[in-house]
């Protein structure tokens, strides 16, 4: 299965990707692609923007509409082309870094106004590209090359932050969990509004290494033993939450979408005219 | 002919953008270029395009480039600080050869500064304000009616040669209210991003031999490419080739140096007899003309050269001038920016003199005229 899709989506003269052995990203961009092979949509139809770091190489490798832009402006970037064109499935492919430190302010205020982008965040705790360094999401306590004592910053809940911030759907995924992280990246397209899937990538090579979590498999093993469904973590407290990844639809609503409410100002206009 | 308005600086900006095809516009509120942001957001969605008051400067500019790749003509404008903050994407949108317009109405600086006091010290901001080697358009009005002429000229420069073009306004224009006669829609000269012949290619940034601007289409048209800030080959993806790096760099470069004669404007008055030559652009045109005006009818043999174009640089034409001239007197309202422009280009063929100010008010003809009279 996975074969033919990477037949049909991926720009197989630009594989093999420049990720790590056991990287998580291989993995959520396959789930990128098959749920926009699951919803039919047509490819030309389809726009992914990304912003820099390991996560935004994935869009140049699928072959659709792409642009791989600055740090932290993927989904600014996104939110020009979704008004330029708002028939267009406009989905950005970023990272911890890139959507919630560099990006964070763009985050916040594209959730607020509610505009239809899906955002897939390849969250792997840690700066990969330039080499380990602490992200927005590295657990407090946890090394990276610049937290060689480990963090004393709070990590950030990625979803939780774009839900306060006026996400109309959020969702978290994970490497482990293909299946249902496909589904929700589906339901998030098929979302008319902001959505966000935070997906838990892993990375071996920086984050594993510096922490002491083993090889990627074992990192793997642990999204797998770790996992509380949503529904389920709703009746735990947060004592029995902690040290858990709590995955599954996060919230959803169906306030206005940004586009649609402009297009009616548009069009008000128009009829004032006649 | 077409219909008189009374007109502000800003308000021409968004009409000229507009006739010129702007559909979108993204920007922060910044003084004094925040009546670019109020007109385009009242004038935009009656015409079918959109406005949006982005989060910041860069996402201002973040913005307006993915609009442009979508196909829609797009505008952002800001003054100093914010002109800082966009440099990164502008820089962007030079590589990635995006066609997009920023405007900048000068406000005096540096910082902060005096946000509602004019100055054009961001002159060399425009031409090297983002990083690495890169290719650069300004354009620099002097009237409201030039205001709307020139935003017109700045998207098709931008689409023609798929560049970013900044629009080098500043506050003394920018807030100027004229009474002016717009042009009829027949006069008015449109170009639009050239389209490759099919959208079968895998090939969107090729140029022929001999030319320098890639036909590239926009994003949903059938041609499935990329587009990216790292350096490219001509298919839009990723290379660490030194050779293609220097080839794109260089026909970058040389998309606008090979093509100077067409992009650069500059007016010229009284230079025919002329023993000096006062230089000078955009708002403090107006001063330099009231005195040359008096120095002239008291018998002095004085004219006014204005480059339109500030980058490129019109680098031939002051070369001419020098040799023509006794006295170049540069006025400009900064510490003296363009002036070592003009001293390279005239290699000590004539003598220089400077006249600027940086207290962030307009320099007055007074002082323009007793620079003349002091040499004359």
């Amino acid at each position: 299965m996975a074969s033919a899709l990477i037949e049909k989506y991926m720009r197989q003269q630009h594989l093999p990707h420049i990720w790590c052995p056991g990287c998580g990203n291989g993995i959520l961009m396959r789930d990128v692609a098959q749920a926009i092979d699951n919803l039919g949509i047509d490819r030309d139809n389809v726009c992914l923007v990304s912003g820099i770091g390991c996560s935004s190489r994935a869009a140049g490798y699928m072959d659709f509409n792409t642009i791989h832009t600055t740090h932290g402006r993927a989904i600014a970037f996104a939110t020009g082309i979704k008004l330029a064109r708002p028939d267009m499935h406009v989905i950005v492919v970023t990272g911890d870094g890139d959507a919630a430190a560099i990006g964070g302010n763009h985050l916040i205020h594209a959730a607020r106004r509610n505009i239809d982008l899906t955002v897939v965040v390849f969250n792997n705790n840690i700066y990969g590209m330039t080499g380990g360094q602490y992200s927005p999401t590295t657990p407090q306590g946890e090394r990276g090359t610049t937290a060689p004592y480990g963090t004393v910053e709070r990590p950030f809940d990625i979803a939780a932050l774009a839900a306060g911030a006026g996400a109309s759907f959020t969702a978290r995924g994970s490497a482990f969990h293909a299946m249902q992280t496909i589904k929700m990246i589906e339901q998030g397209i098929s979302h008319k509004g902001f959505s966000l899937i935070d997906c838990a990538s892993v990375c071996p090579t920086y984050y594993g290494r510096k922490n002491k979590k083993g090889d990627a498999v074992e990192m793997m093993k642990w999204q797998r033993d770790n996992a509380v469904m949503a529904e389920k973590a709703a009746g735990m407290t947060e004592e029995e939450k902690r040290g858990k990844l709590v995955i599954g639809v996060l919230s959803r609503s169906d306030y206005p979408e940004f586009t649609a409410e402009y297009q009616k100002i548009i069009d008000r206009l128009a009829e004032g005219r006649k | 002919m077409g219909k008189t308005v009374l007109m502000q600086g800003n308000e021409a900006c968004v009409e000229g953008a507009l006739a010129a095809g702007m559909r979108f516009y993204a920007g922060y509120p910044i003084t004094p270029s925040t009546e670019i942001a109020e007109t385009a957001s009242v004038r935009l969605p009656m015409v079918g395009g959109r406005f949006i008051q982005m989060e910041d400067e860069l996402s201002s500019m973040a913005a307006v480039i993915g609009a442009s790749v979508a196909g829609v003509k797009a505008m952002t404008a800001t003054s100093g600080p914010g002109f800082s903050l966009k440099q990164e994407n502008i820089g962007y949108a030079s590589l990635a050869e995006v066609p997009c317009v920023i405007v900048d109405v000068q406000r005096s600086g540096p910082s902060t500064g005096l946000p509602t006091s004019p100055s054009q010290a961001d002159v060399m901001q425009a031409r090297w304000g983002t990083h690495g080697d890169h290719p650069v358009i300004a354009i620099s009005p002097s009237s409201v009616r030039e205001t709307y002429d020139l935003a017109i000229r700045c998207f098709n420069l931008a689409e023609k040669y798929r560049t970013p073009v900044i629009f080098l306004m500043d506050e003394m224009v920018g807030h100027l209210r004229e009474g002016i006669e717009l042009p009829d829609e027949s006069e008015i000269e449109i170009i639009s991003r050239k389209m490759p012949e099919s959208m079968d290619g895998d090939r969107p940034y090729k140029v022929k031999e001999g030319e320098y601007v890639p036909a590239i289409p926009p994003f949903g048209s059938g041609m499935r490419y990329n587009i990216t800030g790292l350096i490219h080959d001509d298919t839009g993806f990723p290379t660490n080739s030194n050779e293609e790096a220097d080839k794109l760099c260089r026909r970058l470069l040389e998309k606008i140096e090979k093509n100077v004669d067409d992009i650069i404007t500059y007016e010229e008055k009284y230079l025919d007899d002329a023993d000096t030559a006062v230089i000078c652009y955009g708002g403090t045109t107006r001063s330099v003309m009231e005195a040359i005006e008096k120095l002239r009818s008291e018998g002095v043999r004085v004219g006014m050269f204005r480059p339109i174009t500030i980058w490129p640089f019109p680098e031939k034409q002051i070369k001419e001038l020098s040799k023509k001239v006794k006295r170049i007197l540069v006025v400009e309202h900064n510490y003296g920016q363009l002036v070592r422009e003009v001293e390279r280009c005239a290699d000590e063929a004539c003598k220089i003199d400077f006249l600027g100010r940086i207290n962030g008010t307009v320099i007055p003809p007074t002082e323009v005229y007793d620079a003349v009279k002091e040499e004359a």
